[in-house]
């Protein structure tokens, strides 16, 4: 045990620090920890450019092959210096290590080096207003013509789709089939006939993702990821991405959150002992995330597979955020109506409680969760 | 960065899991014969090999003082206790008191009756002292982490007792933990738990490595995984049902074990108050 960086994770850093300083534009800077979309694509490009965007990617796709450390140590630097993530997040995230884990070569070859790049931005479509959590449910049709798909249906809860050039879209392929047996993994080019984007304005006020309409969208048959029925498969590939790697970013977030609330609250001169120990907790929480974060990194280095602890991340991430905002909004107390313009702050904490309400939602709802965490960690007997 | 124990480690908590639980609460002599006595002064280990033995001596729910004196860490045969707000837990079992003034006394004195029966926990009858040896923010900061790993083993064992009692028990036809509102407790239970032993993982290479965040870590794991431990015990306590009420069952033993870990020195909140001082004045 050894919680300090290695030699090479302490280069690294200093690398990246080094980066940071040289290359953050101030504009940027003040965006972190905005809204997800507000990261530009121009530090995005230079985050590619530098052979940050893919570090665990392997090499032959682009990536810089670097252990999950790094990835974290990036990660942890990036909230340091309050600066913006890649605006690709779903391309890095998701669609690109689903296309390296079941694309064709000439898929790789088409998709990954741009997603890196960020010269094209992905979304998602899995959600439907009937499948949320029920992933198996979608009823969008990925029908087979023979010499293309065609696609009609709705998807809901895409962020990003608005600016962007692809979808990984989940949908029923073979309506006859069994559950989990019937659905079609496909990637859409969301610049085709047929695709509207329209936004969707959520609790914040914000359109910050939206709904997508296909209405007799022709898809080619060289966009097929996996197999005809077979895209449940290539699904749980996206999501155990969209959720393994998910840990440390989400503790990046948390400590630019804790970073802000603490500066507030000395602002603010708090004093008040139950706000102070509200505020000791959060930051406590942070720290268990964070170690926590580390334990699953280690099982996953020396093991190649994550370790359970990893499981409770997002959700431990989810709550500490709802309760940490909503901290903010009492610090700020009568003034927590005022947004833009009220003479007090930007609005940020107003903005960052009501979107922090989505998380538990968002990227697996905290019951599922629990119920992944109930059968597959503890071994409790399935509740369906 | 490397948050694993070592292979040594490892077999030290096997080979300590498989002897408490023939024996879970062996006599000082007995742990003297496994080499466990005086593990902080040797230079064989360290204060995380320390930490994979307090956490499994919790987690068996062992009586004796070994806790303590190991925490203590004079430099002579005696066993020792440390005076905690005030008492000192096993009293009757000592030869010696360390106290926070770092004086140690003789032990001798009244034996109260407590909520946990096992902690022999007594009151000093004011006595000779004599100066001991050590600075006590470091015993402070030893004990808080000694306090949060054996919290950690408490949360573990009572979470295994809701996890095998929950998957086996029936009603309504079914097992219990297929029910969510059952499940879901335990697995805020288990979150609980883990964080804390992050924590309190943290803490003991902190202490190990006299590094500048020891103390900040220390209270924290602490105020954590107390805490954890307490609830952890009070979810499986009501996802036993009757069973869990009652003597009839050891998780009351779990339960009591926690509420002295969770107050002993200070409660959480005294701890989350030092670490509101370091965010907000720094």
């Amino acid at each position: 045990m050894d919680l300090r960086d290695t030699p090479d994770e302490a280069a690294f850093r200093q690398e990246v620090r080094d980066f940071i300083a040289q290359n953050l534009p101030d504009s940027s800077r003040r965006r972190s920890g905005r809204r997800f979309e507000d990261a530009d694509r121009d530090w995005s490009r230079k985050l590619g450019e530098a052979g940050y965007a893919g570090l665990t990617w392997p090499k032959e796709f682009g990536g810089a092959g670097a252990p999950y450390s790094h990835q974290a140590i990036f990660l942890e630097e990036l909230a340091r210096a309050e600066a913006p993530s890649h605006l690709g997040v779903i391309g890095i995230g998701m669609a690109g290590p689903t296309i390296i884990a079941w694309g064709t070569d000439e898929q790789k070859a088409r998709y990954l080096a741009k997603i890196l790049s960020a010269e094209e931005i992905w979304c998602q479509g899995f959600s439907e207003p009937g499948a949320g959590s029920d992933l198996a449910a979608v009823r969008t049709r990925i029908e087979d013509q023979g010499d293309h798909f065609l696609v009609n249906g709705q998807k809901v809860w895409s962020s990003f789709a608005h600016i962007a050039d692809y979808c990984i879209l989940v949908g029923l392929g073979l309506p006859d089939e069994p559950r989990y047996k019937n659905l079609t993994y496909v990637i859409v080019d969301m610049h085709a006939p047929g695709v509207e984007v329209r936004p969707l304005v959520q609790i914040t006020g914000h359109p910050e993702f939206n709904e997508i309409f296909f209405t007799d969208v022709q898809v080619p048959k060289e966009n097929l990821l996996g197999e005809i029925g077979g895209g449940w498969q290539v699904a749980m590939t996206t999501l155990l991405h969209e959720r393994g790697t998910l840990g440390f970013a989400l503790a990046a977030t948390l400590d630019v959150a804790v970073r802000k609330l603490v500066a507030l609250a000395k602002e603010r001169n708090v004093s008040d002992p139950i706000l102070r120990d509200r505020i000791a907790r959060e930051w406590i929480e942070l720290q268990a995330l964070r170690y926590t974060n580390y334990r699953a990194l280690t099982t996953l280095q020396k093991t190649g597979i994550p370790g359970p602890e990893g499981s409770i991340s997002k959700l431990v991430w989810s709550e500490n955020n709802q309760r940490l905002t909503k901290l903010a909004l009492e610090i700020l107390g009568s003034h927590a109506q005022l947004t833009n313009g009220g003479g007090d702050g930007d609005g940020y904490w107003q903005y960052q409680q009501l979107r922090s309400r989505g998380n538990t939602i968002e990227a697996g709802t905290s019951e599922i969760l629990r119920n992944i965490v109930a059968e597959r960690v503890l071994g409790l007997p399935r509740s369906r | 960065m490397d948050f694993s124990f070592s292979s040594e480690q490892d077999d030290l908590r096997r080979e300590a899991r498989a002897f408490l639980e023939s024996n879970a609460s062996p006599t000082m002599d007995q742990l003297a014969d496994l080499g466990w006595v005086g593990i902080l002064q040797s230079e064989e280990f360290s204060f995380v090999d320390a930490a994979v033995l307090f956490e499994e001596l919790g987690r068996a729910l062992y009586e004796g003082p070994y806790v303590l004196n190991e925490v203590a860490a004079q430099p002579d045969d005696d066993v020792w206790s440390i005076e905690i707000d005030g008492f000192v837990p096993h009293l009757d079992s000592v030869d010696r008191v360390l106290r926070p003034d770092m004086t140690a006394a003789t032990a001798s004195g009244e034996v109260l009756t407590t909520v946990d029966e096992t902690l022999g926990l007594g009151r000093l009858s004011p006595d000779g002292s004599e100066p001991a040896q050590g600075e006590w923010p470091e015993v402070r900061r030893r004990l808080l982490a000694a306090l949060a790993l054996e919290a950690v083993g408490i949360g573990s064992k009572a979470l295994e007792l809701a996890i095998a009692y929950t998957a086996d028990r029936e009603q309504f036809g079914k097992k219990i933990g297929s029910y969510q509102a059952v499940s879901h407790s335990v697995v805020d239970g288990y979150v609980g738990v883990e964080l804390g032993r992050s924590l309190a993982y943290a803490a003991a290479w902190a202490v190990a490595e006299g590094d500048e965040q020891a103390e900040l870590l220390a209270v924290t794991a602490k105020a954590q995984a107390t805490e954890a431990a307490v609830a952890a015990c009070e979810r499986s306590i009501q996802v036993h049902g009757g069973i869990g009420f009652t003597w009839e069952h050891p998780l009351h033993r779990y339960y009591k074990r926690a509420l002295w870990l969770e107050g002993a020195l200070g409660y959480g909140r005294e701890h989350r108050a030092q670490v509101a001082q370091y965010l907000l004045s720094s």
